[in-house]
C-alpha cells in the first residue's frame, strides 16, 4: 500500500499531496467555467420569464413595410422577412427552447431511468430484451433517430419534444443500467434484500440515489443537446412550425436571405450557441464535482 | 483473426434484425393506410390495390414481416413515391457523396484534433491548452448548420473564394467538410487530451525517457500509441454523430447526399426512401464500428481475437 | 578505502512547487558512488530515495520539480547539461530499473523493440544489429528462447520475466552506473532471489556501479557494500554494510534494524524482540523543528527539538545526530 502510494508520488510528475491540491485547484478553476455556464442559463431563464416585459408586443405579428431591415435602434438585431423584430423573436424563442429542453429531458428520464433500473437490477431476460432494443436504437446517430421519429409522428412542438426525447432514451438506459449493475452487488443492497425489503423500495431508496450523479451530469449535457437537436429539426423545417419563434426555425427561414440580409440567420445561431454552451459548461462543472474519476 | 471477423459480423445480426423490425413497425405506425401512404396522394384506387398485393398487406402480420425481410435481403427497398425509381438506385446515387463528405471531415477532424489534444496534454494548464480546450467546447456547443451558414457568408459572400454550395470541383468539398469537421473535432481533441495526460504519467513513459529517447519519440511512439485506443473508439462513435450532422450540413450546402435525400423525402412524405435511407445509415454505422473493433486488434496486442 | 569516484552528489535539493507550498523531497544530501561498487540507499516510503534517483537522470517533470545542487558524473555536472547532453547519458552511461515490471514496460511495443531502440539510439547501429544485440541481452538475463520472446509483447511475460527484460534493457548499452529503484519489491520471494543473483552476476560481467534503492535491508545486506540511510529527504547515516548492521549509530537506523525479523536471532522476550518505530513519517509540508526524527526518537534530548543536528564524521562513517557530537 505504502509503496504503491509512493510510486505514484514520484512517477506522476506531481506528487500525491500536490496532485490533490492541483485537482482541487482545477476544480475551482473549472467551477468558474461552470459558474459562467450557470449564469448563462440563468440569463436565458430570466429572459424567458420576463419576455413580455422585455419585449412588449407580439413577436409573431408581421410588418411587411419593415421586412429585412438591418440592425437599428428600433430593432437592435434587425427584422426578418416579415418585418418582425429578431430580438423580440429571440427573446420569445428562449421560452420555446427552454420548454423543449425541459420536455425532452423529462421524456428521456421518464422512460430511460425506470428501464435502466429494471434492466440492471433484474438482469436475465428482461435485461436482454431491453438491451437489444437499446442496441438497435444506438445503431442510429441520435439526430437521425429523432429525424426518423419526426417522419412518423409529424412536425410541431409536441412531436419535436417526443422525438428528441425518445432519441435520448437509450443513452439514459445505458447509463442507469451500468450504475445499477455496479451498485446491485454492494453489501447494503444484499442486506436489504435479505431482510425482505420490496424491490421497488430497494430500487428507489438504495439504487436510485447512487445513480443520481451521472443522471444529473447527463441531464445538463442532454438539455444542451436537446436544444441543438430541436434547432436542427427546426432548421430543416421539420421542427416547431412558424410563426412560433423557435431559434432553429428562424435560422432556417433566414437562410433564404443569407446573401442580402445575413443578420437574419446570424443572431438566432448566436442565441443557440450560448444556450448550449451554458448547459455544456455546467454539465462539465457538475462532472468535475460529482464524478472525480471521470477523465474528460 | 478471420474467426473474429466472422464472429463480429454474426453479432451484428440481432441489431440488423432490430433495425428491420423498427422499420417494419415504423411503416405500421404511420397514420392511415400504409398502401395509401406508399402510393402517395395522387394514387388511384387501382394503384393502392396493387401496392397492397405487392406488399402482401392482405396476409397475416408475421407473413408480412417475412416478406419484408426477404425483400430486404435482396436489397429490394421498393420504389420511391416521388420519382418511381427503385429506392436502392436513389441511395446508390447519393451514397458516394455522403461518404466523400464524411471521410474528408473525419480526416480533417483527426488532423487537427489529435495534434491539438497532444499539445494540450503535453502543456496542460498553459495558454495553448486553454485555447484548444475552449475551442473544443465552442465546437461542441455550436450548431453545425449555423456554422455552415457563417462560413458561406465569409468565404462565399464576402471573400468570393469558395462556392456557397452544390457539387463539382474540390472547392465544393472544402466548406461542407470543414463545417462537419468542426462538429467532430471537439470530441477528438478532448479525448486525445485526456488519454494522453493519462499515458504520459504512466511508468512506461518514464522508462522511455530513462532510455534517452527524444521527447517527440516518447510522446508519439510510447505515449500516443497507448492513447490511441480511446481515441479510435471516440472517432468511431463520432462517425455516427457525423452522419447526423451530415443531414444538416448537406442541407446547408445543397450537397446531394443521403442526408439531403432523407430530409427531402420526409418533407415529401416519401416513405420507401425514408425507410431505405435510415436502413443504410444504420448499416454504415454498424460497419464503422466493426472497423473500429478490428483496429483495436491492430493497435493493442493485448486484445486477443479467438 | 579511497577509490575512484564515479558519481558525486553534492548538496542536492529537489523540491516540488505546489499550490500549497514547496515540498522538499530531497533536502541537501551528499553522497558518492565509486567505480564498480554497489551503494545501497535505504529508507521508508517518502524519504526521498526514489526522487534522488530520478533527480540524477533529471526524469522529474519541471515544473513542478526543481533540482538544485551538483551531481557530478565523470566530473561533469549533470544538472548543468543541456537536454540533448543528458539524453546521451540516459540509457547509455547511466540507466535505470524501476520497481513495477508490470507497468514499466510499454504494453504496445514488443520486448525486442523496447530493448533495441536504446541500442540503436546510443550505438548508431542498424535496426538488425540492434535487434540481434537485444536478443543477446535477453539471453544474458536468462530468458528462455530469446528470439521468440523478443517478438512478443510484455503481457505475455510473467512479472519475473519482465523484470529480467527490464534489466536487459537497462544493461543493453553497458552503462557505467545502474540506478535500481526497488528492483525486486514487486516480485515473489523466490523470483526475488533469482533477480538478485542475476544482478550480482551481470554487475561483475559488465563492471557497472549500482545505486540500489530499497526499503529492504536484507537486499542491502546481500548486494551492497556501503549503505546510506535516508529519512525525510536527508541522509541520516552512512557506513559500510557490516558496520551498519553490527552497530547502527542513528536511532532511526537502530529502529529500522529492530523492526525486521532476523533468522537465528534469539527470541529472548518473545514478541517484544520485534520492535517498531513509533509514530509516522511526518508530512513534507509539516516538518518538525530541529531534528526531523525527534518526535519518534526514543533517545530524544532537549537540543534535538531546537536545533538541526550536524553531520558527524566518526570512524569513516557519517551520522546526522546530536548523540554523537
Amino acid at each position: 500500500m505504502h509503496e504503491t502510494l509512493q510510486t505514484q508520488v514520484i512517477r506522476n510528475p506531481h506528487p500525491q499531496a500536490d496532485s490533490q491540491l492541483r485537482r482541487r485547484w482545477v476544480k475551482l478553476r473549472r467551477n468558474k467555467a461552470a459558474l459562467f455556464g450557470g449564469v448563462l442559463i440563468l440569463i436565458y431563464l430570466i429572459t424567458a420569464l420576463l419576455a413580455p416585459i422585455l419585449f412588449p408586443g407580439n413577436p409573431s405579428a408581421p410588418n411587411l413595410m419593415k421586412s429585412l431591415e438591418r440592425p437599428s435602434i428600433e430593432h437592435p438585431l434587425g427584422t426578418d422577412e416579415l418585418g418582425r423584430s429578431i430580438l423580440g423573436r429571440i427573446i420569445y424563442g428562449s421560452r420555446v427552447s427552454l420548454l423543449i429542453s425541459i420536455g425532452v429531458v423529462f421524456v428521456g428520464l421518464l422512460v430511460g431511468v425506470p428501464l435502466g433500473l429494471i434492466s440492471g437490477y433484474y438482469g436475465g431476460k428482461v435485461d436482454f430484451g431491453i438491451q437489444r432494443v437499446t442496441d438497435t436504437l444506438l445503431a442510429f446517430p441520435g439526430f437521425l433517430l429523432a429525424l426518423a421519429l419526426v417522419a412518423v409522428l409529424g412536425v410541431g412542438l409536441k412531436n419535436t419534444i417526443i422525438s428528441v426525447g425518445i432519441s435520448m432514451v437509450p443513452i439514459y438506459i445505458r447509463l442507469v443500467r451500468g450504475c445499477t449493475l455496479s451498485v446491485r452487488e454492494q453489501t447494503y443492497v444484499e442486506a436489504a434484500r435479505a431482510m425482505g425489503t420490496r424491490d421497488v423500495t430497494i430500487l428507489i431508496r438504495h439504487i436510485l440515489p447512487n445513480v443520481m450523479a451521472p443522471i444529473t451530469i447527463q441531464t445538463s449535457l442532454g438539455m444542451g443537446t436537446a436544444i441543438l437537436f430541436a434547432a436542427g429539426l427546426g432548421f430543416l423545417g421539420l421542427g416547431v412550425q412558424p410563426p412560433t419563434p423557435e431559434w432553429g426555425t428562424m435560422l432556417g427561414s433566414g437562410r433564404a436571405y443569407l446573401f442580402n440580409a445575413p443578420h437574419v440567420a446570424t443572431f438566432p445561431g448566436i442565441a443557440i450557441f450560448f444556450a448550449v454552451l451554458g448547459f455544456n459548461l455546467s454539465g462539465d462543472g457538475l462532472r468535475d464535482i460529482l464524478d472525480p474519476r471521470s477523465k474528460l | 483473426m478471420l474467426q473474429y471477423v466472422i464472429k463480429r459480423l454474426l453479432s451484428t445480426i440481432p441489431v440488423l434484425l432490430g433495425i428491420s423490425l423498427l422499420l417494419f413497425f415504423m411503416l405500421r405506425m404511420l397514420p392511415g393506410d400504409p398502401a395509401q401512404v406508399l402510393a402517395g396522394q395522387m394514387a388511384s384506387q387501382e394503384d393502392i390495390k396493387n401496392i397492397r398485393q405487392q406488399l402482401g398487406l392482405d396476409k397475416p402480420i408475421f407473413v408480412q414481416y417475412g416478406i419484408f425481410l426477404s425483400r430486404l435481403a435482396k436489397l429490394d427497398l421498393g420504389r420511391s413515391a416521388r420519382t418511381q425509381s427503385p429506392v436502392i438506385k436513389e441511395i446508390w446515387a447519393r451514397l458516394p457523396n455522403t461518404v466523400l463528405l464524411a471521410v474528408t471531415a473525419i480526416t480533417l477532424a483527426c488532423l487537427f484534433g489529435i495534434p491539438a489534444g497532444i499539445i494540450s496534454a503535453v502543456r496542460p494548464y498553459t495558454w495553448i491548452d486553454y485555447l484548444f480546450t475552449s475551442m473544443a467546447l465552442f465546437g461542441i456547443s455550436m450548431p453545425v448548420f449555423w456554422l455552415g451558414l457563417m462560413l458561406i457568408v465569409v468565404f462565399s459572400l464576402v471573400l468570393h473564394w469558395l462556392p456557397a454550395g452544390g457539387i463539382g470541383s474540390w472547392k465544393h468539398v472544402i466548406l461542407p467538410s470543414f463545417t462537419l469537421a468542426a462538429f467532430v473535432v471537439a470530441f477528438i481533441t478532448r479525448i486525445t487530451r485526456a488519454s494522453m495526460i493519462e499515458t504520459l504519467s504512466q511508468d512506461y513513459t518514464t522508462t522511455a525517457r530513462s532510455k534517452g529517447l527524444k521527447e517527440q519519440v516518447v510522446i508519439v511512439k510510447h505515449a500516443l500509441k497507448n492513447a490511441l485506443i480511446p481515441i479510435v473508439t471516440v472517432v468511431g462513435l463520432q462517425f455516427g454523430l457525423l452522419l447526423g450532422g451530415a443531414v444538416l450540413t448537406e442541407t446547408v450546402f445543397a450537397w446531394p447526399g443521403l442526408g439531403r435525400l432523407i430530409v427531402d423525402s420526409i418533407l415529401a412524405r416519401d416513405y420507401p426512401v425514408i425507410q431505405g435511407t435510415i436502413l443504410i445509415f444504420g448499416l454504415l454505422y454498424i460497419l464503422v464500428n466493426l472497423v473500429v473493433d478490428l483496429l483495436y486488434a491492430y493497435i493493442d496486442p493485448r486484445i486477443r481475437y479467438a | 578505502m579511497r577509490q575512484d569516484s564515479l558519481l558525486t552528489i553534492k548538496n542536492l535539493r529537489t523540491c516540488f512547487h505546489t499550490y500549497e507550498g514547496v515540498l522538499t523531497a530531497v533536502d541537501g544530501i551528499g553522497l558518492e558512488i565509486y567505480r564498480g561498487e554497489t551503494l545501497g540507499v535505504v529508507g521508508e516510503s517518502g524519504c526521498g530515495k526514489s526522487v534522488t534517483a530520478l533527480s540524477i537522470l533529471r526524469l522529474l517533470a519541471s515544473p513542478p520539480a526543481e533540482i538544485q545542487g551538483e551531481i557530478l558524473f565523470d566530473g561533469k555536472n549533470l544538472l548543468n547539461m543541456s537536454l540533448d547532453e543528458i539524453r546521451k547519458i540516459r540509457g547509455n552511461s547511466i540507466s535505470m530499473i524501476f520497481q513495477e515490471p508490470m507497468t514499466s514496460l510499454n504494453p504496445v511495443l514488443t520486448i525486442g523493440e523496447q530493448i533495441s531502440e536504446a541500442i540503436k539510439l546510443h550505438q548508431g547501429v542498424t535496426h538488425q544489429e540492434a535487434w540481434a544485440e537485444a536478443v543477446e541481452m535477453l539471453q544474458m538475463v536468462q530468458i528462455p528462447s530469446p528470439e521468440i520472446r523478443a517478438k512478443e509483447y510484455p503481457h505475455k511475460l510473467s512479472g519475473g520475466m519482465r523484470q529480467r527484460a527490464m534489466i536487459a534493457m537497462a544493461l543493453s548499452c553497458h552503462p557505467r552506473l545502474l540506478l535500481a529503484d526497488e528492483p525486486t519489491t514487486a516480485l515473489d520471494v523466490t523470483i526475488q532471489a533469482q533477480i538478485v543473483d542475476l544482478m550480482e552476476r551481470l554487475k561483475e560481467e559488465i563492471k557497472t556501479s549500482v545505486l540500489l534503492i530499497t526499503h529492504n535491508l536484507g537486499l542491502i545486506a546481500e548486494m551492497a557494500k556501503r549503505v546510506v540511510v535516508m529519512y525525510t529527504g536527508k541522509v541520516v547515516e552512512e557506513a559500510l554494510v557490516e558496520d551498519l548492521f553490527a552497530e547502527p549509530l542513528h536511532p532511526y537506523t537502530q529502529g529500522l534494524l529492530g523492526s525486521i525479523p532476523w533468522m537465528g536471532r534469539k527470541m529472548k522476550a518473545g514478541r517484544k524482540q520485534l520492535q517498531e518505530i513509533p509514530g509516522m513519517v511526518p508530512s513534507l509540508l509539516e516538518m518538525p523543528e530541529g531534528c526531523r526524527f525527534h518526535p519518534r526518537c526514543p533517545r530524544m534530548m532537549d537540543i534535538c527539538r531546537k536545533e538541526e543536528p550536524p553531520l558527524v564524521q566518526k570512524d569513516g562513517r557519517r551520522v546526522l545526530c546530536w548523540l554523537w557530537k
